[in-house]
């Protein structure tokens, strides 16, 4: 049996509903920001399926500016966790309801 | 020469400007000097641009310089232009030339003021507004101006708006002349609607091809606005209110200058004007002047004297317009400019001079200690009595002599004019006896309810900068009728100055016969009054006390009238439009908040506050999005 | 045939690794089962022949991000975060659940149709060839077509970093006293 790109494309799809189906069930704000990563990088792995698939690298340069802003926004994430929980030490994402309408 | 036009207003532009951002800082006196030094910058302009208009023919006199297209609005181009002819330049000379003596004397006069240098932003503000007002080149920069003066009057009259008389006569004026200014937008929105233009130059090109009906209703409006900007009947209520602004500011404002706008406006518009309305005008204008003159006859306030006067001498100058005389009109107003602005600073300098007592009964005697005052005061007084050889005496025997040669009731306006010569030459007579003569009353006992000043009233001598202006004032008041004397053959400068200007020029068809007989009525008419005063006053040889009946001190009631009205039914009209604006105006805005308010309530829950579940919306957001982008391939 | 196990066990490792991340419940279990999917989709990078790509992936996911994950789990106390178990209210179980099978089915539908879906476009300008190998054509296209972006990332990047030290900082002596009673005054 052959691998082909498509492979690749199903096993970041899968990664996507995974995290995303994380985000939607966990109440710890640390375990979802870990689950955004992970459909950050079912996204990557898609981009990188893509540049192999039609031979271009601007798939691969994508995949570096995600990783970036991933970067840029684990660190505001966990800051604002560590904010948040040293003022709240027991805070779930759903206590943070001070926003409500 | 004649394109350094726009530095003309540019001066106190500029002086508006810079005591706008630094007057403070300035302080006094130095804010006081820069304004009368941009004010004197823009006199000597208006010299080299006149300087320049002599050397041109007669008939070349006319130059427009478009600054830029103000307001390009579809096929109608509204230009930023001057418009310098011998009208335009006549009025700018004597509004700058005045407006810079007066300037000059409120440095002193305002001496010690807390607001010093704002009264100087308002005053150079003024003087560009009136001059935009004058060299505008087409109807709508004259509105610019006409409201400009407006509103700078309205700031003036209430400076001491602590006061609450000043303040409540800022606003009578201002609604006054909202009724006025109603007129001027009607006449140009009628103007633009027959001629489709509103430059001076082609309306008058135009103007013959209207019909007698439009004519006359843009006749009319423009004069409701010239009666409300000049203070005739039954519009004239709030220029005797407006004697509570600053001696200077009524000098200027409300006498030499912002009040002729009305005359200039009218003049300059003589090309439309219609015979059916300059009837109107004729009569509205004799019946101001007399109206008035009885008036001022039994006034105590030293201002509110000479604020009558003021309406009655315009109203003199309507009734030269009336009768097509329009150079006797200009020739009014620049006379009028002189001696009234005189008087007016005259009387300032005896208010300054007393403690800013007013009361003319607590007065007296005051020739003694204020000289030069009461030399020049006495300079006006003979000038605005129509004695010869003073200016007044010139410029009103014209205007008598046109109302005499108008056809049917000719007569009646030239009788009436006369006996308000005599009236005005008694209630000045009056005016000076009880200030400058007679014996000092300053430290009388004022009856129940008035107030006295606060300590002994020693009256002094102005400082230079006030009696200097009084000084320039008196002797152009007394030369002023050179400019248009009748009496030597060709020797009528204004009259061949100003004549292109005019649709129909003015030429007077009596004999000379007539002519000096008239003069000779009208003089005698003016010593009458004198000798009456003498009388009274001087001699106090006939009781006063019912020469001042209350029926004329209370101006025949005709503000209380006004009152009533608007206190009256006046006030169910408002409360009708009070009502109107609260249900339907403040029903629509009210209602559109709380229909927000509303849908914001129905969708309010959908802001849980639960991270996760905004998470969901993203969620079925990106799904259906997805959905909708492969449906197209299926 | 050595690619299709690579790909498998790789796939497994990933798959594994992410049910870890969103079932475990200790935080500490969730980020190394995070370290275990990021390396797995480094070995997929390679198989991809996107060689730099792979190394950045370790480097900068499990060297850094995840160490970053463990340092904040380690500074706010395990008991914080151990007493965070899996926990959903119904209605959001349903919607995760709803959210997974339309992610399924829609994958379903792709896996169907993937050959017509996406496929058929030429390269467009990036396309890779042989003589140079994958960094510097990748350093190619970042620092020649997209340099202003590959700058603007740098600005990104510092904006992250005054923010996380404005977030982390502790309120002064001066904001707790003024904001002492209220709560969220400052953060």
């Amino acid at each position: 049996m052959e691998v082909t790109e498509s492979w690749y494309l199903v096993l970041g799809a899968l990664l996507f509903i995974i995290g995303g189906t994380g985000l939607l069930i966990r109440r710890n704000p640390l375990v979802m920001l870990m689950c955004v990563e992970l459909m950050l990088n079912g996204v990557n792995l898609t981009f990188v399926a893509f540049s192999r698939m039609f031979s271009d690298i601007r798939g691969q340069t994508v995949v570096f500016f995600v990783l970036v802003v991933a970067a840029a926004e684990v660190v505001v994430g966990l800051g604002l966790v560590v904010a948040i929980l040293r003022r709240q030490p027991e805070a779930t994402a759903d206590d943070l309801n001070v926003l409500k309408g | 020469m004649l394109e350094l036009v726009w530095l003309i207003p540019a001066f106190p532009l500029l002086g508006f400007l810079v005591l706008l951002a630094g007057g403070r800082v300035l302080g006094e006196p130095r804010a006081g000097w820069l304004a009368t030094l941009m004010s004197a910058g823009s006199f000597a302009a208006t010299l080299v641009v006149f300087a320049g208009m002599l050397g041109e023919d007669a008939q070349d006199r006319e130059f427009q310089q478009v600054l830029f297209d103000w307001l390009p609005v579809g096929n109608l181009t509204v230009e930023a232009g001057f418009l310098v002819d011998p009208l335009s330049i006549t009025m700018a000379l004597f509004v700058t030339g005045v407006g810079s003596l007066i300037h000059l004397y409120s440095v002193g006069y305002m001496h010690n003021d807390p607001k010093y240098s704002k009264f100087f932003v308002y005053l150079n503000l003024f003087l560009f507004s009136m001059l935009m007002l004058v060299l505008g080149n087409n109807l709508v920069i004259t509105f610019l101006g006409w409201e400009g003066v407006g509103v700078c009057s309205y700031f003036l009259i209430s400076f001491w708006h602590t006061r609450e008389s000043a303040a409540v006569a800022g606003k009578k004026a201002f609604v006054t002349n909202r009724v006025g200014d109603w007129g001027f937008m009607l006449a140009v929105f009628l103007i633009w609607g027959s001629l489709h233009t509103v430059t001076y130059t082609e309306i008058n090109a135009a103007a013959g091809a209207l019909t007698n009906t439009t004519a006359t209703a843009i006749s009319l409006m423009l004069l409701i606005a010239a009666a409300g900007k000049s203070a005739q009947l039954p519009l004239y209520v709030w220029l005797p209110d407006a004697m509570e602004g600053p001696t200077p500011v009524s000098a200027m404002v409300h006498a030499a200058t912002m009040v002729t706008s009305g005359i200039y406006l009218l003049v300059r518009m003589n090309y439309v004007l219609s015979d059916d309305a300059l009837l109107i005008i004729a009569i509205v204008g004799a019946a101001t002047a007399l109206f008035a003159a009885l008036v001022a006859v039994a006034q105590h306030d030293i201002k509110r004297v000479l604020a009558y006067s003021t309406v009655s001498q315009l109203g003199y100058m309507f009734l030269a317009i009336g009768s097509g005389a329009y150079v006797a009109a200009i020739f009014h107003v620049i006379t009028h400019a002189f001696f009234k602005a005189l008087l007016f600073l005259g009387s300032g300098s005896v208010i300054h001079g007393m403690h800013d007592e007013q009361d003319m009964r607590y007065m007296g005697a005051l020739r003694k200690v204020m000289p030069i005052t009461g030399a020049t005061f006495i300079v006006g007084w003979l000038a605005i009595a129509g004695v010869p050889p003073f200016s007044g005496f010139w410029s009103k025997d014209e205007i008598l002599l046109a109302a005499w040669e108008q056809p049917d009731i000719g007569p009646v306006l030239w009788a009436v004019g006369l006996v308000t010569a005599l009236l005005t030459a008694y209630y000045m007579s009056r005016q000076v006896f009880l200030v400058f003569y007679g014996e000092a009353r300053w430290n009388d006992p004022r009856p129940e309810g008035v107030e006295g000043p606060e300590s002994e009233v020693h009256p002094h001598e102005s400082p230079w900068t006030m009696w200097a202006p009084l000084a320039v004032l008196a002797i152009a008041a007394v030369a002023g009728g050179a400019l248009n004397l009748p009496v030597v053959g060709d020797w009528l400068v204004l009259e061949h100055f100003l004549e292109p200007v005019f649709a129909h020029p003015h030429h007077f068809t009596s004999g000379t016969t007539t002519k000096v007989v008239l003069a000779v009525i009208a003089v005698a008419a003016g010593l009458l009054g004198i000798a009456f005063a003498v009388q009274v006053w001087l001699r106090r040889k006939i009781d006063s006390s019912r020469l001042e009946p209350k029926f004329l001190t209370e101006a025949m009631y005709v503000d209380a009238t006004y009152a009533k009205v608007a206190g009256g039914p006046g006030t169910k009209g408002f409360d009708l439009a009070a009502t109107f604006d609260k249900v339907v105006v403040d029903g629509a805005v009210d209602g559109t908040g709380r229909l927000v308010r509303k849908v914001g309530e129905l969708i309010q829950p959908a802001q849980s506050g639960f991270v996760r579940q905004y998470a969901i919306g993203v969620a079925i957001g990106g799904i259906a999005v997805v959905v909708w982008l492969l449906s197209g391939t299926v | 045939m050595v690619d299709t196990i690579v790909f498998i066990v790789a796939a497994v490792i990933c798959l594994s690794g992410a049910f870890g991340v969103i079932l475990a419940r200790n935080p500490v279990h969730a980020a190394l089962m995070l370290v275990m999917t990021l390396f797995g989709i480094a070995v997929q990078f390679v198989a991809l022949e996107a060689h730099f790509l792979a190394a950045v992936q370790v480097i900068v996911y499990a060297g850094a991000i995840v160490v970053l994950f463990l340092f904040v789990i380690m500074l706010l106390g395990i008991d914080v975060s151990q007493s965070l178990e899996i926990g959903a209210m119904q209605s959001q179980k349903i919607a995760a659940f709803g959210f997974s099978g339309a992610g399924l089915a829609i994958l379903g539908f792709l896996v169907n149709r993937v050959d017509n879906a996406a496929t058929g476009r030429p390269p467009v300008g990036g396309a890779i060839n042989d003589r140079t190998t994958n960094v510097s054509q990748l350093a190619g296209t970042l620092f020649d077509d997209y340099v202003y972006a590959f700058e603007l990332t740098s600005v990104l990047l510092v904006i992250a970093v005054i923010g996380a030290v404005v977030l982390a900082r502790k309120p002064t002596r001066a904001q707790v006293e003024a904001g002492g009673e209220s709560e969220g005054s400052d953060a």
